[in-house]
């Protein structure tokens, strides 16, 4: 199990979310939205252009920029 | 009275609870209405709830995640929980997302404000699979808990029942004087979140697929995503100008026949200025606005559609990409589209936008999308002047010009307006709209309209009648007239782009309204609209001149509505004053080069 950050997630893939690193505003919101440690994060689908990512979080589907994505960190499930 | 709060995360179905709530009365707008509250600058919508014999007012808080969060919103709520004395709050959850939503009403509970809870969406809650102990809840917080459907009205009785009945325990208000200190850290909130959730929530096996997932991978696909988004699109501005345009013209012509079989005869026996100016400037100003309205009411209506359906938030996640190169987000792309019908209930829809500087950059852009107004010059123009065959190309060529102006523009201020908003969007599950909250929203944003363009329009009209009425012993629109001395001032500006005297007051009225515009040629020209006007305009320029007439009219400032509107949202004057300087500046440089430009290469 290696930890990475959510911008290396495929689709399809799912992980469990390590810790979060963000401005304080940006960590309240994520939070808000469910991104929290502990919390299984399910990669749906990403945008062309490296546009934003579209996940969800149990019953929680949100889009988020690769820029806020890099600061999820994720440990992937074994295969 | 007694006072009670509304709170609640966004998307959980607020406003739809609050009109339900409130009712029928909205739809009259007798007792909804928009107020100041001590201690905030924003304006909060406020209606009247009748509980039995008991009366309450009932203010709707904007959505919010946290109480001790950083945005501008969140500010405001604890701004208003400190200045405003409550006897009751209502809190508002999304019933399917309570294993995140529950903080808030712990948060509640710490202020120990008065409350009740309402988990909306019930009905989504059992599809999704997830069951709560509401007794559970209900005894950790302290408060009623109530499953509610805002949307079909499920369990509203109860809800009343409950409200009533918090209501007549709580005599005296309460006032929260230090939120800060009342809250708990991030950590200690969170585990007790997460306890409640383990005692109350049991969420069965995952939702794998269903509805919104299959409709997504049709909708966000990577290739076809943008072309069906384009097409839906544009089937929206094709369906509110059918069906717009035709109630437009027998409004109108309503308005034209009641001028003809009732006013002219009762007015007969004014003197003839007088009665010019009460119909052809006040009754005509109030006509202008009026037969607005269908297009109005139908643009909202489709607007709701695609935002309730949930949509509006997948077009941002097509767009995104593109929009963040330019310093804008998804959102304000969908903005600008919207502004191809109208650009001011497009300006008025960038309130879903909390950044201050992405909001007044999409402002910013907005204008230079090519609204139906515009459209009806250039059609009108380009018909006189052009062949049939040239025709299509010219008029795609001042669409191209629209998109340029917005991307230019975009990319000169995205420095002075920095978006440093992180972009993170719930993506809703697609939802089918009802038609009664429809109506009721659209209804309420054209009556809005309505009050605020309605002086606006009227004293534009006003004032053109004026103008070219003025002094009343000459000849109507002549150069005699207020209105053709000001032609003449113009010269030394507008005579470089081609534009001549009569040209340049048409532009003048078109800072009104770009419907004016026609209208304006055609009393200066002498001649009725229609086929007349078009032999007249094509005696007297060629083609560069209309182009570069085109050209600016497609880029200065859209119309008075606009500006008003840029300034009811953006709270400022310097800023609306930009927008108008930037546009009229751009208008004139491009008309400019184009006019110079033909004029060196020959045509």
């Amino acid at each position: 199990m290696s930890t990475t950050d959510l911008t290396s997630l495929e689709p399809g893939q799912t992980a469990t979310i390590v810790k979060l690193r963000a401005e304080v505003g940006l960590h309240q919101r994520l939070h808000a939205l469910g991104f929290r440690p502990g919390q299984q994060v399910l990669m749906l689908r990403r945008a062309w252009l490296n546009g934003p990512l579209h996940v969800r979080l149990g019953t929680t589907e949100v889009m988020l920029r690769c820029q806020e994505a890099k600061g999820v960190y994720t440990a992937k499930a074994e295969q | 009275m007694k006072q009670i709060a509304v709170l609640g995360m966004p998307n959980t179905g607020k406003s739809t609870l609050f009109n339900r709530l409130t009712g029928f009365n909205r739809l009259t707008g007798a007792n909804a209405k928009i107020g100041n509250w001590p201690g905030i600058t924003v304006e909060l919508m406020m209606a009247h709830l009748q509980l039995g014999e008991e009366r309450a007012e009932l203010v709707d808080l904007p959505g919010i995640y946290d109480l001790r969060g950083f945005s501008e919103d969140e500010s405001v709520v604890r701004r208003f929980l400190e200045h405003t004395p409550l006897h009751l709050v209502l809190i508002i959850l999304n019933m399917t997302q309570i294993d995140r939503q529950l903080s808030l009403a712990l948060q509640v509970k710490n202020l120990h404000l008065p409350g009740v809870l309402l988990l909306n969406m019930a009905d989504e809650a059992a599809k999704f699979g997830v069951d709560v102990d509401v007794k559970v809840i209900a005894e950790h917080l302290g408060m009623p808990v109530i499953p509610i459907s805002a949307k079909y009205g499920q369990g509203f009785e109860t809800a009343y029942r409950t409200i009533s009945n918090a209501l007549k325990q709580q005599e005296e208000p309460r006032l929260v004087n230090a939120i800060e200190k009342c809250l708990v850290p991030e950590q200690q909130l969170a585990d007790a979140m997460s306890s409640l959730v383990r005692d109350a929530v049991h969420i069965k096996a995952r939702v794998k697929e269903n509805w919104t997932t299959r409709l997504d991978r049709i909708l966000l696909h990577p290739v076809f995503g943008l072309p069906i988004f384009f097409g839906i699109m544009f089937l929206l501005f094709q369906g509110v100008y059918a069906l717009g345009t035709p109630l437009q013209d027998k409004l109108g012509n309503l308005l034209d026949w009641f001028r003809s079989v009732a006013l002219e005869p009762l007015l007969g026996g004014l003197p003839s200025f007088l009665k010019g100016f009460l119909l052809d400037g006040i009754y005509n100003g109030v006509g202008t606005v009026a037969s607005f309205v269908p297009v109005i009411f139908l643009f909202f209506l489709f607007m709701a559609i695609v935002e309730d359906s949930g949509y509006l938030s997948r077009s941002a996640f097509l767009m995104d990409a593109l929009m963040a190169r330019l310093g804008l987000d998804g959102r304000s792309f969908v903005m600008s589209l919207m502004g191809f019908g109208c650009n001011v209930p497009a300006i008025m829809g960038t309130r879903v936008m909390r950044s201050p500087g992405l909001r007044m950059l999409t402002m910013l852009v907005i204008p230079f999308s090519l609204c139906s107004a515009r459209l009806n010059v250039f059609l009108f123009m380009i018909t006189a002047l052009f062949t049939p065959r040239t025709a299509p190309v010219v008029l795609f060529s001042l669409y191209l010009f629209s998109f340029v102006a917005a991307i230019l523009t975009a990319a000169l201020f995205k420095g002075r307006f920095p978006n440093k908003e992180p972009f993170v969007l719930e993506l809703p599950p697609y939802r089918f709209p009802t038609i009664k909250h429809m109506i009721v929203s659209s209804w309420c944003q054209a009556k809005k309209f309505l009050l605020w363009s309605r002086r606006f329009i009227i004293l534009g009209v006003v004032a053109i009648w004026a103008l070219n009425n003025l002094p009343p012993n000459v000849p109507p629109a002549s150069p005699q007239t207020l209105s053709g001395m000001i032609g003449q001032l113009t010269q030394p500006v507008l005579a470089p782009l081609g534009i001549n005297p009569q040209l340049a007051v048409a532009l003048i009225f078109g800072f009104v309204a770009k419907e004016i515009v026609l209208g304006g040629l055609a009393v200066i020209y002498g001649k009725a609209e229609g086929s007349d006007l078009m032999g007249a305009i094509a005696h007297q320029i060629d083609w560069v001149q209309a182009y570069s007439f085109m050209l600016f009219t497609l880029l200065y400032v859209p119309c008075l509505s606009t500006v008003a509107v840029l300034k009811s949202e953006s709270k400022s004057w310097k800023f609306a004053l930009l927008s108008v300087a930037w546009s009229v500046g751009l208008a004139w440089v491009a008309s400019f080069i184009f006019y110079q430009g033909a004029r060196a290469l020959g045509f």
